[in-house]
């Protein structure tokens, strides 16, 4: 109550009354259940929230991955027990998507693998050169801050018609290459490039939420640290690998997770900038439970359930292995 | 005191009148999507409705096309659909339909003039409800950009033979393309839809003896691996099917004559009449011919009314409205719509155009009735065509970019077909 005094007359008896029915409401509560008991209390609306939107979707989830047929209601479903998991399975060489019966989920996670890997690192790489050219003294760094942060603003869709505009077969890019003499190239309709051009546009249109995160991470470093190493005689490389990396990787694992969690998730902006072509060249298994369970006429609802249980446990497994990375690395 | 009090009354009596009136007005919801003006004069036709039926408001929520396609059928099977709809998936829907049979003045009108196309709305074994009318009836055929033809000196098909075959026309687009560097010589919309008028030209019967859809048999190989040579060797608009995931068209590359040759259909010539005009010569021209015969694909839009609505009376009197033949003949008129009505096809629509090259367009598609396979009506109404269609879609898909050879690709159809009707049951 002592704040209160600290206030101005006319908020002090507001403030007063509000503090007295909250005091009112809680006290009884905390003679019921005991004061250790009252932190469970304080997370209560937290966990309804949490319980409605995530845990109870997830459940339902799980539900609708063990039911077939193509009605909407839980319970007008018949249940099926593994056998959406099973189809999802059903592969004579799992390195040969062809020979699987749901080929295109196998299409999926190779073209989701390839595409978190190399949009991962290039995030991460990509960031950390721009945060620490940024943490640097360097002319216009406010606008050169503000440059790298711009995509991020963007819409994914805004993003991938803006891409879309620059590689199309009539687009700027070509019409740049024709300019010096070049020969015109169809880039999202080559396979190898369209995975290129996704990584591409994805790192160039996130990298910046990154690079700021990295940008705190470096300047939370003491610059007594850097003295020391310095009077120690160390050169740029040496304070960067002895002083900067260790500081900033527990920085540089939220990016690290941050990015994989939205890498594997990766939907809009493919979707809207290559439709997950040509064929199925980067189609990612986001899209493909989509397609199973949305776009087609008869919506598989189960098989999508399934194939989307896949994908979060995948995720979940990743981030542990990443977590329990990050806290040996920090322990050594 | 009592002018006060009467005022006072004047007053209570006008509040509790107002929710009253309000209460007593019925408003029903239209879930729509455009392909050119028809909704402008939807709204127009139902704005005089309203004023001759006011309980009743009709209100039009345009959506986008894929909106119907994958958003309706879960609204729907959710029971929060609208009251009325227009949907292409005809059959796909039927167990959502309202039978306005019970609230309909005349239903015989209905069965006389929409009879043949009243099965395409319905569920297998049921031959009497009557869930709403055709908008438009369709026809898929291609385009042709004459000028193009004219410019290159080199003669179209169509003005020298009555059966033109699909190779034919492939190789005078691309003399014409090769000629005036025109970057597309033809172009299929991305639909299996489309590639089945082809199909069943070159011999594909889709329906094997037991009446399950099939597509393994040698005509519809035919045309797939002619389909996909075509990507490949650059005669098709290598990016439209490979580039593009669901429903694609090439409008603008045709409107703006980057295109030679554009296989897509009747709807298109509203658009085409607005966004090209007289700007060059388009012409509709008769389906290519091979074994199987010389036919596009029927299909249509329909306005259908939903079963879950609280108010079918009301529905069936809007429907009543809409389905009279004189205002779908002016809606038919004004949308440059082919229509789907036994009256208004005999006494002929007088489309409200200026422009000779739409006439002569859609006279060529009516024209096409005539020459459409039975097959190709038996496809349009059975219920689930759309699992046979999205799979010939992605899986020739995969083959133009070489994830698939041509007879993998027609396996996985038919696996993707058997498939999802073994889990629809």
């Amino acid at each position: 109550m002592r704040i209160l005094t600290t206030l101005d007359p006319l908020t002090r008896p507001l403030l007063f009354i509000l503090v007295t029915a909250i005091d009112g409401i809680l006290k009884p509560i905390q003679r019921r259940v005991g004061i250790d008991k009252m932190g469970y209390f304080f997370v209560l609306p937290n966990l309804l929230i949490f319980g409605i939107f995530v845990l109870f979707p997830m459940l339902l989830n799980l539900y609708y991955a063990m039911t077939g047929g193509t009605k909407l209601f839980p319970a007008d479903r018949p249940f099926v027990g593994l056998d959406n998991f099973a189809t999802l399975f059903d592969c004579e060489n799992f390195s040969q998507p062809n020979s699987c019966q749901e080929d295109l989920f196998w299409r999926g996670i190779f073209n989701t693998i390839q595409f978190v890997v190399f949009q991962v690192s290039g995030i991460v790489l990509f960031s950390l050169i721009t945060a620490l050219v940024l943490n640097q003294n360097i002319v216009a760094r406010g606008f050169f801050r503000s440059v790298f942060f711009y995509p991020v603003l963007l819409s994914p869709v805004v993003v991938a018609l803006i891409w879309k505009w620059i590689l199309q077969h009539e687009g700027v890019l070509n019409a740049i290459l024709e300019l010096f003499g070049g020969e015109s190239m169809r880039w999202l309709l080559d396979t190898n490039w369209a995975m290129f051009w996704v990584v591409f546009v994805s790192v160039w249109a996130l990298m910046g939420f990154y690079t700021l995160i990295l940008l705190a991470g470096l300047q939370s470093i003491p610059p007594e640290l850097y003295e020391a190493s310095s009077i120690d005689g160390a050169n740029t490389w040496q304070d960067f690998r002895f002083v900067t990396m260790p500081l900033l990787m527990p920085t540089m694992f939220v990016v690290l997770v941050l990015s994989l969690i939205r890498a594997v998730q990766m939907f809009d902006q493919i979707f809207v900038l290559t439709g997950g072509g040509p064929g199925t060249r980067t189609q990612l298994m986001v899209q493909y439970i989509y397609t199973t369970g949305f776009s087609n006429q008869i919506q598989l609802f189960g098989l999508s359930a399934a194939a989307s249980m896949v994908l979060g446990v995948s995720l979940l497994i990743l981030t542990l292995l990443q977590l329990r990375l990050g806290n040996q690395s920090s322990l050594a | 005191m009592r002018k006060i009090l009467a005022v006072m009354l004047v007053l209570c009596l006008l509040l509790a009148a107002v929710p009253g009136m309000t209460q007593d007005m019925v408003e029903l919801r239209i879930r729509w999507y455009d392909d050119g003006n028809e909704g402008e004069v939807l709204r127009d036709l139902l704005d005089r409705f309203e004023a001759d039926y006011p309980d009743i408001s009709v209100e039009i929520d345009t959506v986008p096309y894929r909106a119907i396609l994958e958003n309706l059928p879960l609204d729907l099977a959710a029971g929060e659909g609208p009251d009325m709809a227009r949907v292409t998936d005809l059959g796909g829907l039927a167990e959502y339909y309202l039978d306005m049979t019970p609230h309909l003045s005349d239903p015989g009108y209905w069965e006389e003039n929409f009879g043949p196309f009243l099965n395409w709305k319905r569920l297998p074994g049921d031959d009497s409800s009557i869930p709403g009318f055709m908008t438009q009836l369709t026809i898929t055929g291609p385009f042709i950009n004459r000028t193009l033809f004219e410019q290159a000196g080199i003669d179209v098909p169509s003005d020298m033979s009555d059966s033109v075959t699909w190779d034919e026309w492939a190789e005078a687009s691309r003399a014409v393309a090769e000629a005036l560097e025109i970057p597309y010589p033809m172009a299929m919309d991305r639909s299996g839809h489309r590639f089945a008028g082809p199909a069943i030209s070159s011999g594909a019967m889709y329906f094997d003896d037991m009446g399950h859809p099939t597509v393994m048999d040698e005509g519809f190989r035919d045309m797939a691996e002619r389909f996909v040579g075509w990507h490949l060797d650059g005669t098709m608009h290598p990016e439209m099917w490979p580039l593009s995931e669901g429903y694609a068209g090439a409008n603008e590359e045709f409107a703006n004559a980057e295109l030679v040759f554009y296989m897509s259909g009747s709807w298109q010539v509203g658009q085409f009449s607005e966004q090209i005009g007289d700007a060059f010569d388009w012409q509709t021209v008769p389906n290519p011919c091979g074994p199987g015969g010389c036919t596009g694909m029927p299909g249509g839009a329909a306005l259908v009314g939903i079963g879950a609505t609280e108010h079918p009376a009301e529905v069936a009197r809007v429907m009543e409205y809409l389905a009279s033949q004189d205002v779908l003949g002016e809606f038919a008129a004004r949308t440059l719509f082919i229509p789907a009505h036994a009256g208004l096809s005999a006494s002929g629509v007088d489309f409200d155009t200026d422009l000779q090259l739409a006439k002569d367009s859609l006279g060529v598609f009516v024209g096409q009735v005539g020459t459409l396979e039975q097959t190709a009506f038996d496809l349009q109404a059975y219920a689930f065509n759309r699992a046979v269609f999205d799979a010939t879609r992605d899986r020739l898909t995969q083959a133009m970019v070489g994830e698939l050879t041509v007879d993998e690709a027609i396996a996985r159809i038919q696996d993707d077909v058997d498939t999802a009707l073994a889990e629809q049951g």
